[in-house]
């Protein structure tokens, strides 16, 4: 979706403001608010894909004034309740509904090590044919879907180069809406900051962008 | 109408659960902990690894290494996430590992322009700035001013590559060894080697010599 969060190449948004010794957490609850996500997406209800996208639709005014951890807060709340877990009335509440039964969580603290351990792959070890290969000259698509995608605005319709295939890696914009994960190529895909910007940016620079073949075609 | 506790905001007139989220984080951990859903010992433990156990030091171990050992740093290009597992990171938000290496020629600066990605499993949980609207928006559009922010002047004829993290892949930045560092062993050189590096908004440099040292 064409959301506020797609922000790279916006003005307006201010000078960098830095922290010294900048502590993990400001403040108890957003290490709360972090651990809550994690906890939770362990009943794997929804994907990574999802929950970003639950914040995307955080309202564009909302989303810029939110700190980083309400935003989460915000996003699992709605995915939680979406999912089934638990229901608005008992959000609203905070108590459990009358006669409800007892769940046993998932993640225990002694599965916390194995389970950031392990992690979660992205790539998926399936045969897949690619559509480029490394050096080839590949333009992203002008699409502008509603829902979720990892295509950023400032890249489509941008001339680039494939500078490598990473493999096969399942596909944000079907994860996050659905069961099936479309896996499919995914590159490291060049554009100069002229092709981005236009003449005034740097003649040496470049961004590079992880895109599937969804996202590119023959240029 | 001033002095009714209604009629300021008519935003939070019908807002049923308390608009601040360190309330709203604990009601819902109340509910999640007697629903059976989380185990609050296990947000304890999440909660301490990533203050206490994960975070940039284990990325400075990693370009330590490279710097002191040709073999290793080749690897590290070849396949980060075997190279940096070696040293026994990897796992969440680690899974799969690009380095990227700075030279007087290059210089790499990774961002995030639609979310916050992050290589959870050598430098920890992201900074604000890094999450933050100015550094999502302005990094790809216009990376040398950003950098010129973070105290860091490059040349012209210096290439910057910035790398958006629109995948699963994480990006972490090798950055150059400093000169004057011949001397130091792998330890001293990790001391060195700060998250900002890491990430391409900073440098390496020598610690300042005292006067007379």
């Amino acid at each position: 979706m064409n959301g506020v969060h797609d922000m790279g190449g916006m003005h307006g948004l201010g000078p960098v403001q830095y922290e010294r010794n900048e502590p993990v957490f400001h403040a108890p609850w957003e290490g709360r608010a972090f651990a809550l996500n994690l906890a939770a997406a362990a009943w794997r209800k929804w994907s990574l894909d999802a929950l970003r996208h639950q914040i995307e639709l955080i309202p564009a005014a909302d989303y810029l004034r939110m700190s980083y951890y309400e935003k989460w807060l915000t996003a699992v709340t709605e995915r939680l309740v979406q999912s089934g877990l638990v229901t608005r009335a008992e959000v609203e509440s905070g108590q459990p509904a009358r006669g409800s039964s007892k769940a046993t969580p998932p993640l225990t603290a002694a599965q916390v090590p194995a389970m950031l351990r392990s992690g979660a792959l992205a790539s998926r070890n399936v045969s897949v044919q690619p559509n480029f290969h490394a050096g080839q000259r590949v333009r992203a698509r002008n699409i502008n879907p509603v829902g979720h995608t990892r295509l950023p605005r400032y890249a489509r319709g941008k001339l680039g180069i494939v500078d490598r295939d990473h493999g096969v890696y399942v596909f944000p914009d079907a994860i996050a809406h659905s069961a099936d994960e479309n896996p499919q190529h995914l590159y490291s895909v060049r554009f100069t900051a002229r092709e981005l910007w236009g003449d005034h940016a740097s003649p040496r620079d470049s961004v590079n962008l992880d895109l599937w073949d969804d996202y590119l075609e023959p240029a | 109408m001033g002095t009714s506790s209604h009629g300021h905001d008519h935003d939070h007139d019908h807002q049923v659960v308390p608009s601040d989220p360190a309330l709203r984080v604990k009601a819902l951990e109340s509910l999640l902990t007697e629903k059976g859903l989380v185990d609050p010992k296990a947000l304890d433990a999440l909660i301490d690894k990533y203050e206490r156990q994960v975070g940039p030091r284990n990325g400075a171990r990693v370009v330590a290494r490279a710097w002191v050992d040709p073999s290793y740093k080749q690897r590290l290009f070849e396949d980060a996430t075997a190279a940096i597992g070696e040293l026994g990171y990897g796992g969440a938000q680690g899974e799969h590992m690009v380095v990227v290496e700075n030279t007087p020629q290059v210089h790499n600066l990774v961002v995030c322009t639609l979310c916050s990605c992050y290589p959870w499993s050598v430098l920890g949980l992201p900074p604000v700035w890094y999450k933050s609207a100015p550094y999502r928006s302005r990094a790809v559009i216009d990376p040398r001013g950003v950098l010129r922010e973070f105290g860091l002047q490059l040349p012209d004829e210096t290439e910057i590559r910035v790398w958006d993290s629109t995948a699963e892949i994480r990006y972490l930045v090798l950055p150059e060894r400093p000169a004057g560092s011949e001397s130091l062993d792998e330890t001293e050189l990790a001391a060195l080697v700060t998250r900002d590096s890491m990430v391409g908004v900073a440098t390496v440099a020598m610690p300042a010599r005292g006067a007379g040292a």
